[in-house]
């Protein structure tokens, strides 16, 4: 007894009773990622569904590889594929109704094309003639985020106005394994489950940002457990099966518009191509781990499926095949015309109303021009 | 003829209001930061708002700068007008990255087609004798990027009038309040709020014919008391009170310098680097014949901000205004 209690002037009373806030148990993610395709699950797969998610990755596939191709033939100042992670891209669009809303990061550009956005206009950001080229009103497509995980507390936001207004919309925001250790996706997180906003967040875990594995990223046991600490649902679903990505996203997509709030969802898969075109993967893995995934490719997962269940044959394998040659032809056609470009644009659009300095500022880029034009003229006047 | 009373309001009285009014005005104005809502705010500057429209209006958020801009992003996107509350200036240093990379930029990028009408309160400047990182005068940042406003209210009126225009433009506005100023009253009606001039009008508090401060926020009523002061040395000062740094108004300032010929920049933020040094360079490249001298200066040291019992050394006063004043070469003129 201390000499205060023995004098009688402090008795302890016992703190309040403690309570966790939230039970933890049914919001831990399974001990495996979540499969479906090769499993009795697919059996109650919807057959018309797996097609359509087998001719979006034929195409998400041959979107890559000739966004790739014209990086190569300077068409694009820069393109970071997702090839081997078009399951993700594919189901996070397909999950989504209309009126909902689709917040990509810069590698997420097959997710936007699949959502119906002009291929063409997604690209704008890395062709470099402007900065984003879709409507994103028209589209409920935020332009893709380049800082990392920058977007995702803007789709906290957007969801939460939509719940304030009554509308039964949900943000479907995606960020990658490093852009979990940025300030914002803490924030975002903890905001959405707060506010208890219809979000879902994707994760896709491809393994590296830029060289670093994700070893040196986290030591979670999973990013699908982060969920926890923020009394949200952790779901850890194998990335590289489309019918399990679309499952588990369809269900937190459902859980969110009904009002359960937010759900994080990490995607397993694996990032096939360097971070860019102006990456060495070759610097930071082998090329045995990148074979190992090659043989765990999302379009043959699903192709051994249906083939298997008799949903697939040769003539269905060759349209798919057609159609996603069709659109590459397209795309590569319209990115080999050069783009418009208009110097005076660069300042309609700082400012809702352009200020006297820019004004001034604009005088001289159109005298700067008209001089341009006028040597262009008189050096080809000498040439006649 | 009868006057009637008008019992005098604070500058955080009518700061109170204007958000009050456009928030009654329009149903897509919404309140949210830091002890916004049951508190009132640290300042009380949002006191009553979340129970007169509900705390869905005027919303405490968790404890994350970063987090409360970038879900206001989001909030703007789907339509809503949300006027984010930064508890003290050093403290808005976490939410730069969503206020430079998304904040000012999302017009430009979208070409357009998503603005983004969001109203950053910042409280802002010292003499307060606030512990570190409670007296930063960090405009300079915000005037460096391009796609935001800048505004400053010095008086109870434009207190109002600013922070309604702020919240009605369709682009984001930094919107600094001076804390040292919150307290200071004015004989001002808020049921007759005076005609309220759109962002980026400068205004000339006093007029003079020898020399013009120019100044804006918390510095403001020092160079009006600097231009009493000098009165008793036989100088007549202009004061000319900016109210918005972006858009700046080149107009009203060269006006103002070319009456005088003589110019001194004040404010409280560091001279290196600050805002007085674009001042200063817009001034001289647009009324270069005009000058008697070359513009001034007077500024916070570059320094951190002091400790609270040495900050009246830093801050811009009287004294070192009229000392400014002083070597004005006036030995040159006649």
């Amino acid at each position: 007894m201390t000499v205060m209690e023995q004098r009688g002037a402090y008795r302890p009373s016992p703190p309040p009773a403690w309570q966790p806030r939230t039970d933890p148990a049914p919001l831990l993610p399974d001990a495996e990622p979540y499969r479906v395709l090769g499993t009795e699950a697919a059996g109650k797969a919807d057959p018309d569904l797996l097609r359509r998610l087998y001719a979006q990755l034929v195409r998400g596939r041959r979107y890559n590889t000739q966004a790739t191709a014209l990086t190569k033939q300077g068409r694009l100042a820069v393109y970071p594929s997702s090839t081997g992670q078009e399951a993700c891209e594919v189901a996070a669009a397909l999950v989504l109704e209309e009126r909902d809303w689709l917040f990509p990061s810069y590698r997420d550009t097959l997710a936007v094309v699949a959502r119906g956005v002009d291929p063409v206009e997604t690209l704008t950001l890395l062709r470099g003639d402007w900065h984003n080229g879709y409507d994103p009103h028209a589209h409920r497509v935020a332009p893709l985020s380049t800082p990392l995980a920058t977007q995702l507390p803007h789709a906290v936001g957007l969801a939460h106005a939509a719940r304030l207004k009554g509308d039964d919309v949900v943000a479907l925001a995606m960020v990658g394994d490093g852009g979990t250790s940025e300030g914002d996706f803490h924030e975002a997180l903890n905001f959405a489950a707060v506010w208890q906003a219809p979000v879902v967040f994707l994760v896709q875990n491809n393994g590296f940002a830029i060289s670093v594995p994700l070893a040196k990223q986290t030591a979670a046991p999973s990013l699908a457990h982060k969920a926890v600490g923020y009394g949200m649902p952790g779901r850890l679903v194998d990335g590289n099966d489309a019918a399990a990505v679309h499952e588990v996203l369809g269900d937190a997509v459902r859980h969110a518009r009904a009002g359960g709030g937010p759900t994080l969802v990490e995607a397993v898969t694996y990032r096939i191509e360097a971070h860019t075109n102006a990456d060495d993967a070759t610097r930071y893995r082998g090329d045995a781990e990148v074979e190992a995934w090659r043989a765990h490719d999302p379009i043959r997962l699903l192709e051994q499926e249906l083939t298997t269940r008799g949903l697939l044959d040769e003539p269905g394998v060759e349209a798919a095949r057609q159609d996603a040659e069709e659109m590459a032809a397209d795309l590569r056609e319209r990115m080999n015309q050069e783009p418009e470009l208009d110097p005076m644009a660069l300042f309609d659009h700082v400012y809702a109303e352009t200020t006297a300095q820019l004004r001034e500022q604009r005088a001289l880029l159109r005298a700067e021009l008209e001089a341009e034009q006028e040597r262009n003229d008189a050096q080809e006047g000498g040439a006649r | 003829m009868t006057t009637v009373a008008v019992k005098p309001a604070t500058m955080a009285q009518a700061l109170t209001r204007a958000m009050r009014d456009a928030m009654a005005a329009d149903p897509t104005v919404h309140v949210l930061g830091e002890d916004v809502g049951t508190l009132g705010g640290v300042f009380r500057v949002t006191d009553g708002l979340a129970k007169e429209f509900g705390e869905d209006r005027c919303t405490d958020t968790p404890l994350a700068e970063a987090g409360i801009l970038g879900t206001a992003v989001g909030m703007a996107m789907y339509g809503l007008r949300p006027v984010v509350e930064m508890q003290f200036d050093a403290f808005a240093y976490p939410a730069f990255e969503q206020l430079i990379s998304h904040v000012s930029r999302m017009r430009n990028r979208t070409r357009g087609r998503m603005p983004l009408p969001i109203t950053v309160r910042v409280p802002y400047g010292g003499g307060i004798g606030g512990v570190e990182h409670h007296s930063d005068s960090s405009e300079a940042y915000y005037m460096a990027t391009p796609g935001l406003h800048v505004v400053t209210p010095a008086t109870v009126a434009d207190a109002y009038g600013l922070l309604r225009e702020a919240i009605a433009s369709d682009d984001p506005v930094v919107f600094l309040e001076p804390k040292r100023l919150y307290w200071s009253k004015d004989t001002w009606d808020p049921e007759h709020p005076a005609d309220v001039e759109p962002i980026g009008r400068a205004v000339v508090r006093r007029t003079g014919r020898d020399a013009t401060l120019i100044t804006y926020g918390p510095s403001v009523p020092v160079c009006l008391e600097a231009a009493e002061a000098a009165q008793a040395e036989g100088w007549d000062l202009e004061v000319v009170d900016l109210r918005s740094l972006v858009p700046f108004d080149d107009e009203t300032v060269c006006a103002a310098v070319r009456r005088t010929g003589r110019a001194v920049v004040v404010h409280e933020a560091t001279g290196f680097g600050g805002p007085g040094g674009e001042i200063a360079a817009r001034i001289t490249e647009r009324c270069f014949h005009h000058l008697e001298a070359p513009v001034l200066r007077v500024a916070g040291f570059d320094i951190p901000y002091p400790p609270p019992m040495l900050e009246r050394h830093h801050l811009p006063g009287v004294d070192r205004i009229l000392d400014a004043v002083a070597r004005l070469q006036w030995e040159a003129e006649g």
